[in-house]
Order: structure tokens, then sequence, then C-alpha cells
């Protein structure tokens, strides 16, 4: 701050430490440490907040592991039904989705990350980065809503089909994977530009005369990928992980768009302390749980790619 | 130059994301021409405009769209100077301070924005703040001033240092070398990041869904619509959005292109 | 205008690290002044403390007589130039020259004539309207120079300003800012590690290493009667012979190496239990076949002889094998002797001075 002070003088400095105290306090930490300490108080009438009932305890959070309800899980035959607690239920089946979707992800945009970078011709890239651009700029609101369309019931993807004679009756789309196939669809759809775009951005950093080196050396193509242009391209890989994951795990509108009757996203149970059973310290809890699994995915990616937080942001 | 075939299969896979990418929403355009009460361009039962005439005529979509605009403009403004001035306090720093202070920043990036509307509405009703749309501006503008702090900071990064105190030592005071010197240089990133605080602000959805209250903004209101009933006035306002998005895309490509030229005939 | 610099007992401290120690010297109205030194010897620092961009740890730095301190760098009769030049991107030529005069309020039209005329002064006239990245090297240093001269300084401050131009522009440009300097008579305080530009352009050098200053006079003393051995070995070229003093009188002493004695002077402060070094430089080594004796005399064999013009370059190793170079002026009549030749080389006593070893390190000394 010493620097601040020599070098724009005193109004400026105390100018740009207030704004970025105003900014990281009030709007950041404040409301952080704000829900975790709320997460740990008992939902209790108001007369009763701060008096003697009124104690800290982890209840909240235990609620999770509550309330057992039956579950199937397995596909086609091979499916079992047990008694399990529904919320965490719900918070598995979010955390593996998202995980699996973030994985498909990354498979599809590999090559075509490769492609921009290192294939196509130079030239053409510029209006092929403008069509990419296009659907980014269109808001995650309208991809979400576009497969709403495609998706529904009644809807193109039927109709097409049908008239190809691939199927005779409407499908429930969304039904598929234990009532999840349409949110899974819906994540890959509308978040994929978020790891396409860090993927790219790593990829062009990377000389070519080091992958020429590789070929040159005998190396195979999957040897080529594999041990010169993966390891690369890990800052995108981690940047853009942790985007759509967190993305998916957080996400309200995929699943509220695409939803089927059997399917329930996490964040829906979390909407619906606040809003439904209006007890917002569970909700807190419960929002401290997902940001707590979306930190330690971050920490993960870290520590398996090596990069640090600088590389993953932006 | 004959290309290996695995070339021009990867290519074609190329082509074919693209497609992938696009194809829903030309769907999604297509629906709001389409004479069907259910949006959707299969089967096809007539072109019309009534969708847009319906649009045009809805209260409520306006009312939504003047707060999403009153918001995105809330949101500039203090989302532009707030991270600038996190972008000059960082750059000032060294080491350890250096790298807390950008990681306590960066951090409502890696959050999800539910977290962020959720914190946000309980730590003002512990004031008895009440929901609503001041509170989407205190929660966008946490992570949307971190957006503007990065671009500001990589353009402060590039700025050379000796060009202040050349200024300081012509007998400019501070105030006289911020205006003159270091914002001109500034100028490029304070634009785009304006523009993008913009654009992050009218489309998002989880933290304003959370801390709006009663009011409304677009995109939370198109989202929601789905539960109530849906009707392919939505897909008129998709294609209006999407008309805008593809015009303003071919706009700044064509700037860009024509920059471009200019430079490389100037050498 | 013109004014005095002074440091009087000015130290700078970086944490642990002290960059300029105990440095007292003062800088006369209308001087061209150098500070001359390797990399890290404190002559920037001084600069930034005299600009005004930090204070010192210790001590008072004046400008005509007035104690600087507190002083920002805006309020300082001092105008810098800087070793990038920091010519304002995004502005004009005019602009650039003109921007003092734009922050003292002067109206832009006054301002515009001001700029036109001292672009007249350094000799580029018309090039007001163009942009500094569109002019070449030498010619950006001209406008550097016009800014700094449009506020009216009294002490110019250059930062090794040369240091990025070619061969030739640099030669150009030191006979440039010599005329510049005498015409306005400002002081100058150049920082500069080439001695040869120091040599030829000031009034008076400051040599200095390792924050402290090792010697100050005017070229000619510096180069003829250097104060200590790093003074010696860093201006211009020297032999330089590890030994000690076994005897002195009268200004003259004896001075015994591992191979041989020599009969030598004594530099500033020498005295018979000094910790000194011996040196001659190349162009005071002549050569002889057969010594007389008692005089200083070294055999050597010759290795090498480059021609470099007006002169040539004789490389030698001693008997203990250590390199020694003689300078040899260009005679037809009496040519070096050739590489392969055992002969001897000689020199007088008064050109072979005995100076103190100091703790600064010359770069590139071996030996």
């Amino acid at each position: 701050m010493s620097e601040l002070l020599r070098r724009y003088g005193s109004g400026i400095t105390y100018l740009a430490v207030g704004l970025t105290a105003f900014w990281l306090l009030v709007l950041v930490i404040f409301p952080y440490v704000g829900l975790f300490e709320q997460s740990f108080r008992l939902y209790l009438p108001v007369d009763e907040i701060n008096g003697p009932t009124d104690h800290y305890t982890v209840q909240n959070y235990l609620t999770l592991f509550s309330n057992p309800q039956d579950v199937t899980f397995g596909v086609g035959a091979a499916t079992t039904t047990f008694p399990f607690p529904i919320h965490l239920w719900v918070f598995l089946i979010t955390i593996i989705y998202s995980g699996l979707a973030t994985l498909v992800v990354l498979l599809i945009c590999y090559p075509v990350a490769y492609c921009m970078a290192k294939v196509m011709p130079q030239d053409r890239l510029p209006s092929y980065m403008l069509l990419l651009v296009i659907p980014l700029w269109v808001s995650e609101l309208m991809r979400s809503f576009s497969w709403y369309i495609i998706l529904s019931l009644k809807g193109p993807l039927t109709i097409v089909l049908q008239s190809l004679g691939i199927i005779t009756d409407p499908i429930h789309w969304t039904w598929g994977m234990d009532g999840y196939s349409g949110i899974f669809v819906g994540l890959i759809y509308t978040y994929i530009l978020f790891m396409l775009f860090p993927m790219y951005n790593a990829m062009t950093s990377l000389d070519s005369n080091q992958i020429e080196a590789a070929e040159d050396l005998g190396a195979g193509s999957f040897k080529k990928h594999w041990r010169v242009i993966v390891p690369h391209c890990k800052p995108g890989i981690a940047s853009g992980s942790v985007t759509v994951f967190m993305l998916s795990a957080g996400s309200l509108l995929v699943p509220s768009l695409l939803a089927s009757p059997k399917s329930r996203w996490f964040t829906e149970v979390i909407q619906q302390w606040l809003f439904e059973s209006h007890d917002w310290n569970s909700g807190a809890a419960y929002a401290f749980i997902l940001l707590f699994i979306c930190t330690l995915f971050v920490t993960m990616m870290m520590r398996l790619f090596k990069v640090g937080l600088a590389d993953i942001a932006k | 130059m004959s290309k290996k075939p695995s070339q021009i299969a990867l290519q074609a896979y190329a082509y074919v994301f693209i497609a992938y990418l696009l194809l829903p929403l030309i769907v999604m355009c297509g629906a709001a021409f389409n004479d069907s009460r259910f949006p959707t361009i299969l089967p096809w039962k007539g072109f019309t405009w009534r969708w847009f005439v319906e649009l045009y005529n809805d209260d409520t979509i306006w009312q939504a769209t003047i707060n999403t605009a009153l918001v995105a403009i809330a949101v500039v403004v203090l989302a532009v100077p707030i991270g600038t001035a996190g972008a000059m306090l960082v750059n000032s720093l060294k080491g350890r301070s250096r790298a807390l202070l950008y990681g306590t920043m960066i951090a409502p990036i890696l959050t999800p924005g539910a977290v962020i509307g959720i914190s946000t509405l309980l730590l003002w009703y512990k004031f008895d703040v009440p929901a609503g749309l001041h509170l989407s501006i205190f929660a966008q503008t946490s992570f949307i001033a971190a957006y503007v702090m990065l671009m500001v900071l990589a353009r402060l990064q590039n700025f050379d240092g000796a060009l202040e105190e050349a200024a300081l030592d012509l007998g400019a005071s501070h105030s006289q070398m911020l205006r003159r010197i270091l914002l001109p240089h500034l100028y490029p990133a304070l634009a785009a990041g304006a523009v993008l605080a913009f654009f992050q602000s009218v489309e998002n959805f989880n933290a304003t869904q959370f801390t709006r209250g009663a009011s409304t903004t677009l995109t939370v209101y198109v989202g929601s619509k789905v539960r109530t009933g849906i009707t392919p006035t939505i897909d008129a306002l998709a294609a209006i959005m999407i008309g805008i998005t593809v015009v303003g895309a071919v706009v700044y490509e064509i700037t860009r292109r024509r920059n471009a030229a200019k430079l490389a005939a100037a050498k | 205008m013109t004014a005095s610099v002074e440091l009087r007992g000015v130290t700078m401290d970086f944490d642990k690290y002290r960059a300029v120690d105990n440095v007292s010297v003062k800088v006369n109205p209308g001087e061209f002044f150098s500070f001359l030194g390797p990399s890290g010897c404190g002559k920037t620092t001084i600069l930034r403390m005299v600009s005004g961009f930090i204070e010192p740890t210790q001590g008072q730095v004046l400008i005509g007589d007035r104690d600087m301190k507190g002083i920002g760098p805006n309020k300082r009769p001092t105008a810098m130039i800087f070793q990038n030049l920091a010519l304002f991107p995004l502005m004009t030529v005019w602009e650039n020259i003109a921007f003092g005069l734009e922050m003292r309020g002067m109206d832009k039209t006054t301002r515009r004539t001001k700029a036109e005329e001292l672009l007249n002064l350094v000799e580029l006239p018309g090039v007001g309207d163009r942009f500094a990245s569109q002019l070449s090297g030498g010619q950006r240093q001209r406008v550097a120079i016009a800014r700094a001269l449009a506020v009216e300084p009294q002490v110019m401050l250059l930062d090794e300003p040369l240091s990025a131009l070619d061969l030739k522009l640099r030669q150009h440009m030191r006979a440039e800012l010599r005329a510049i300097q005498k015409r306005t008579n400002v002081t100058f305080i150049y920082i500069t590690h080439d001695q040869g530009e120091a040599l030829a352009m000031s009034d008076r050098v400051a040599v200095m290493s390792r924050g402290k200053i090792q010697q100050v006079d005017v070229p000619q003393k510096i180069y003829n009667t250097p104060a200590n051995g790093f003074v010696a070995s860093f201006v211009g070229e020297n032999n330089k012979f590890i030994g000690s003093l076994t005897s002195v009188s009268n200004g003259q002493g004896k001075f015994k190496t591992d191979i041989s004695d020599f009969v030598v002077t004594l530099g500033e402060g020498v005295g018979k239990d000094s910790k000194c070094g011996l040196y001659v430089r190349p162009e005071h080594v002549g050569f002889a076949t057969k010594p007389r004796p008692g005089s200083n005399a070294l055999p050597v064999t010759v290795e090498d002889v480059s021609f470099e013009g007006n002169f040539a370059v004789v490389l030698m190793r001693d008997k203990a094998g250590r390199r020694r170079s003689a300078e040899v002026r260009n005679d037809p009549a009496s040519p070096p002797p050739q590489p392969g030749t055992s002969t001897y080389i000689v020199f007088e006593t008064d050109k072979a001075l005995a100076l103190l070893d100091s703790e600064a390190v010359a770069y590139g000394e071996k030996d």
C-alpha cells in the first residue's frame, strides 16, 4: 500500500482501498461468514432466537443424513431398491452426474480444441470462432431452453425419428437414466463452451515444433497426445473442468427446465428449504455443503494437474 | 498439399460440433415463427408473427426487461470502479499478500451462483433489508467485479511504470497523472469490462433468483415460466435475443477485421 | 536558470541491502557531471534520490542549497531522461513535449508554439504531429530531451540515455548532448557504465562501486591518476600486478611480485604496509630486447597482435603465465614484435602506479 501512496497520492489510495474493502468484506467475506454461522443455528420461531433455546448445533448438516426413503439404483433389469437418506441421495446423484458430464464434455472438447489449434487452416479460424461465440453470448438460459424444446414429448426430435421410422410412439426423452437423461444432456450442451475455450487457449500455446519433434522421434498418435499434448493442456483442462463441474452442480435452470417426474437436483432442495419450508438455516447448511464440494473439486483439480489458482480463473 | 485422412476426419468432427451447438438455437428461433400453440418447429403449422405481437403486449416482460436493464447498469456502475480499484491494489503488492488478495478476489468466480445468492440474502436479512433487486445487484457485483478486476489487471501489468514517473517528474500532480496517463491506457480494459459486466448481469440466473424477492428480471422470468406454461412467446423473445447477439457478433467481427487490415496496411 | 546539486552523507538502505553508502559530493551549477560505475554500484539510486522518487535513509539532498526532503518529484526543479525514454505513447510528439507546460496550466496555443521552438532546438522540425512509435531511436531521444527542457529545469538527470542506441548514433548523440548542455547551461547529472562516454562528455566524473564513491575528478585525472585499483581497472585498460611494497621513499617505492621487482610511483594514500596492486596502462608499455639494468622490465612471450587501426594491441604472457597487454602506435617503421617472439616489456616508473586495493570489485577483473 505504501507503493500506491507513493505513486498515486493519498486520495486515490484510500479510494482504492475503500472500494476493495467494501467489495471483499461486504459483498464476499461477510456473506460467507454469515452463511457459515447461520448454518449452525436452529430453526426457531422469531421470539426464541437468541434466547435460551438457541445454541449452535450441527443438526442442520445432519439432516442431510436423515429421512431415509426408498431409492432405486441400477440400469434396466439390475435395479435394486433400498432405503437411503433422501437428501444425501440427491446430493450424490448431483455430484456424480455433474462429474460425469464434466468428463463427457472433456472428451468431446479435446478433439475440437486440438483441431482449432493445430489442424484447422488458420484463415478459417476467425469465422469458426465467431460461430462458437454466438451460443456463448446468447446466455445460459437460451441454451438450456433450446433443449427443452427439442426434448419435449411432442417435440422435433420425436417427430423426426418417427418420420424416419426409427420409433413409433413418442418417447419421454427426459426419463432415461433414471429420470436424469434430459438434465445430463442439457448440462453437457449448456456448459460445454466453458471447457472448450480454456482448452483451446492452453493448446495454442503449445509449440507445433514440439509435436513434430514427438512424431519425429516415433511417437504414434496416442502417445503423441498423451505424453506431449495433454500435459501441456493441463491448465486448460483443470480450468475447464472446475468451471463445468461448478456450473453443473450449482445449476438451477437446467435441472428445472429439463426435469422429469423422478429427477431432483441438489440446488432444488436448497431452494425448497428457503422458499417453501422457510428454513433458512438448513438452506444455509446445504448451500455450504455445495460450496464445500465445489471447493474440494477445485483443490483436487489443482493438485491433480499441478496448477495454481491464477491459472484456473479466466 | 494432401491432407491426412485423420486430419480431414478431425475437421469434419469440428464442423459437426458447430452444427451441434447451433442447431438447437436455430430450432428455437424457428419455433418463434411457427403457428403452433406448443413451441416446436415440427409439425410446421404455418408462418406467423403472432408470438412476437403477444410478446410486445406482455406487460410483465416489459417490466422484467426494464428491471434487467436497471440492474445491469447498476452492476456496471459498481463493478467497474470496484474491479479497477482491486486491480490497482493487487498490482501494487508482491509475494504472499498479493497471492492472498488475488485469491480472495477470484473466489466468487469459483463459487456457485446459488451460494452467492443465498449468502447475500441471509446477510442483509440480519440487517432487516428485505429481498429485492438491490440485493441482486450486490450478489452479481461480488463476482462480476472479479471479472473486471482480471481484465484491468492484465492491462495494468503491461503498463510501463516509467510513464507515471515521467509524468510526475514533469510536474503533474497525482490526479493529473492518473487522468492523463494511466486512465487513457486503461480505457480499453474498462470498456471491455463494462460490456462484459453488462452482459454477465443480464444473463445471470442463479444469484438473482435467490435475492430478487418479488421483483423479476428477464432471465428469471423466462426461466421460471416453464412451470406456469410455455407458449412460443418465449421463443419469440429468444429469437430476438439471439438475433441481437448474432448482429453484435457480426458487427464485432467486421470491426475487428477492418482494424486488422488497417494495421497490416500501415506496415 | 541553473542550480547546484549536493549530496551530504547520503545513505540508502533497501531493507538489509545498502545501495548507497555515505556519499557526499557537490555538483556545480552548469556542470556536466557523470556518475560512472558497473551495474549495482548505486548510481541509479542516486539519480532517483535527486529526482525525488525515493528519499535517502540518511543524509540530505540539496538542490540550489535547498534541502529537498519531503519534496516530491513533481515539485523539484529537476527533469529526467529515462533509460527507456518513457515517451507517452497515446500522445503526439508535440503533446509529449508540451506535457509539463500543460500541467502548469498553459493554454494550448502557447504550448504548441513552445513545443515547436523546442523541436527546432533539438533539430527535429515538423514532426510535432507524429507519434513516438513512428520515430527512430535517435529522434525519440531528442523528443525526450525536448520534453525535459520544456519545463526549464535547473537540473537535468540522464539515466544511461544512450545505451539502447547503435554505435554511430551514440557517438553523434554524445556530441549533441554536450552541445545542448553548453547552450542551455543547465546542470547535467549523467549516469552510465560506459567509461568512454563519461570521460568524453563530462566536466567531472564520480566513479562509484558498491555504493561508495571511489574518486571524483576531471576526466584526465581519473584516467591518468586513478585513486585506487578499482578506478584503474574500471576506466580504460590496465595491466595489474599482484605483489607488495618492500620499501618506500619520497613518493616512490619498490614493488615485488612473484617473478620480478619494479620501481613504482606511489598512488594516493599508499604507504609501506598498504595493501596495493601495481597498475601499468598498455599504452605506457614498450618493448626492448635488452632492457637497461635497473629499469622496470618483464620477460614475456608474444601471443597475438591485433591491428586496431591507428594502434595495435599486443597480447603476451609472462613467465608465470599471466596475460599482459601493450598498445603500440601504428608506425610502419617500428612494427610491434610478432607472435612467438620472446622479448621484454618495459615501462617508466612514473607510469607504474601502486594503488590501494579497494573492496570494490571491478567488473571483469581477474588475477
